[in-house]
């Protein structure tokens, strides 16, 4: 249904979006031709120049939206070690550098070099610290969209821009459908989206997804750019549906937590809470988890 | 949240539109002896106030080029509801003054006109109610206020144009009507301020962080500066501020329409229902201000301190 509609839209504004394809093209080198997450959704309507750049596994299924309450086979995420996380933000800066320089276009700054700066980031590292002086501890805390496997924000877009896809279960958003009307972004209690304030479209972390299939990079690189700049390896990638994967293994074994499981989003991503150390050469405590969800 | 200015004038005057075009439905289907002239310069007001709406919507919109998308997701999205119906309400009213013009008799009219209206502010409040961790909005008295509060400011305009334009037979009914329904919404909105004054958050901030220390502050959000996240979901107006917004709206949207509605039908005072519509207008604009600035988005917890 409206198909006739969306075709339409497409052919209106291809001329539009073609230079934007270009430039990304220039600017990515070797590691560009993966299709961003707007990218891969438009190239089916593009003309065969642009379409031969995407990578052979990105065609047709991507298009493929998961329904609200199903179970997909797989759903990648992170996992979150607060236990090493050491707060500097390296994360935060290769998630903006990968991000802005993308074929879906920059994640623009406002006055960056004046009093007042902003900008638009999918990734922040916030710093808490918990228990009373002298006996306080401090907490880096990085903080980015959770992919949830109920994701809230996904059925409130009333464009369809907002989705989550069955293919791997990251949820995207697809700018040349966003009116900017920020919805979604009152229907995440997490606070994972933010809008462009340039491009007046709402953005938000998307695992990547225009690196971690990218055949032209080495194996190792095809992980999210904050996993690849974390000095502690305290970002783990990976499918949380697997129960041999990595990051299956430390959730189990290490008690990976949600976020406000209250809300009964079901977060992808996980955190690990902090190891305790009592005294020196002492046992340690695994931090208690909160609310009993694993 | 931060009352977007937007949204507050479409939800008051779309609200107020509906409300006068369903006092004008039911009135007309009860056989009212109402001048077509009247009729019809008031479902073009309700009309126009229905543009204003619209257009103010619009500038809600960071994309309003592509705003016709917003019709595709009406399966899931409460605003994709909206966006259908909206345009629904406007050609079914359109309809009606084109009836009225041409002198066609078509009780279904102000029937369906009545229904969608109903439809429409079904749709408005379901917005704000489905969002279930915002506790302020979750709840059913979201969608009450939202229909009377709409109904109570149509009901007031309609009879401030009927004092006005001498239409007796309607002033007799809708004024009272008008009293009433204004001191209902009084209630319900009074019911719903005891309510959330009474709510308990569900997420802490050890919920949004599960670092299970009883004491926990934050000590850095990320960023030196604001974001998105911290100019769409605070308001910046301090508690005193948002006490006085309460006391005049509870004022002006409801108890001093209901004292001018009173005199005006026991004076039968024109000036005492153009009075009422005057003073509750700007009633209607703080309600709407802190029914948005009194929601608290979870999100908050995690944009506490800066540094």
């Amino acid at each position: 249904m409206m198909q006739w509609l969306k075709d339409l839209m497409a052919s209106a504004v291809q001329p539009a979006h073609a230079p934007a394809l270009e430039m990304a093209g220039g600017a990515c080198g070797e590691g560009c031709g993966c299709g961003s997450a707007v990218a891969a959704e438009r190239e089916a309507d593009l003309e065969p120049p642009v379409a031969q750049r995407r990578p052979a596994r990105l065609s047709g299924h991507d298009r493929v939206r998961a329904e609200p309450g199903e179970t997909l086979a797989k759903q990648l995420a992170l996992v979150i070690d607060l236990n090493v996380c050491v707060g500097c933000h390296a994360c935060v800066t290769s998630c903006k550098q990968w991000n802005t320089s993308g074929s879906a276009g920059p994640l623009a700054d406002q006055k960056p070099y004046g009093a007042d700066p902003t900008g638009t980031f999918f990734n922040r590292v916030q710093t808490y610290e918990a228990g009373a002086f002298p006996g306080t501890e401090t907490i880096h805390f990085p903080k980015s969209c959770l992919h949830c496997q109920d994701p809230p924000c996904v059925p409130v877009c009333p464009t369809g821009a907002s989705y989550k896809r069955k293919e791997d279960g990251i949820v995207l958003v697809d700018y040349d459908k966003c009116i900017g009307c920020k919805y979604c972004a009152w229907a995440c209690p997490y606070g994972a989206r933010e809008l462009d304030e340039e491009r007046q479209v709402m953005t938000k972390c998307t695992l990547c997804v225009d690196r971690i299939y990218d055949e032209k990079l080495p194996k190792e690189d095809r992980k999210p750019a904050c996993v690849k700049a974390c000095p502690t390896g305290a970002r783990l990638f990976g499918d949380v549906k697997d129960p041999e994967s990595e990051v299956s293994k430390v959730i189990r074994e290490r008690g990976g937590y949600s976020l406000m499981p209250e809300w009964e989003t079901n977060p992808a991503n996980q955190y690990l809470p902090r190891r305790v150390t009592d005294e020196a050469g002492g046992a340690t405590r695994i931090q208690a988890k909160l609310g009993g969800m694993s | 949240m931060n009352p977007a200015f937007s949204v507050v004038v479409f939800t008051t005057v779309a609200g107020a539109a509906q409300g006068l075009v369903v006092t004008l439905a039911l009135a007309a289907l009860a056989g009212m002896p109402l001048a077509p002239g009247f009729l019809g310069l008031s479902l073009t007001v309700a009309e126009a106030m229905l543009l204003i709406g619209l257009g103010a919507s619009f500038a809600h919109l960071g994309r309003p080029e592509r705003a016709w998308r917003a019709v595709l997701m009406w399966r899931t999205s409460w605003l994709s509801r909206e966006v259908i119906v909206l345009p629904t309400f406007m050609a079914v009213v359109a309809l009606w003054w084109l009836a009225v013009r041409s002198g066609i008799h078509a009780p279904w009219l102000p029937l369906a006109a009545i229904a969608v209206a109903a439809l429409l502010w079904y749709c408005t409040a379901m917005i704000y109610a489905c969002l279930r961790f915002i506790q302020e909005w979750a709840q059913p008295l979201t969608l009450v206020n939202f229909a009377l509060i709409g109904l109570s400011s149509g009901l007031v305009l309609a009879s401030a144009m009927a004092a006005l334009r001498g239409e007796t037979a309607l002033l007799l009914v809708s004024g009272p009507c008008a009293f009433a329904v204004t001191l209902a919404a009084w209630c319900t909105r009074t019911l719903s301020l005891r309510r959330n004054a009474s709510l308990v958050p569900r997420s802490t901030l050890q919920t949004a962080t599960g670092i299970r220390a009883p004491k926990l502050v934050q000590k850095s959000m990320g960023m030196s500066a604001g974001s998105f996240n911290t100019r769409e979901f605070f308001h910046g107006a301090s508690r005193a501020v948002l006490k006085q917004v309460k006391l005049g709206f509870l004022v002006l949207c409801f108890a001093l329409p209901a004292l001018l509605l009173l005199w005006g039908m026991a004076a039968q005072s024109t000036l005492a229902f153009v009075l009422a519509l005057l003073v509750q207008v700007p009633g209607l604009v703080a309600e709407r201000w802190f029914f948005f600035a009194q929601a608290r988005h979870p999100q908050n917890l995690y944009y506490q301190v800066v540094s």
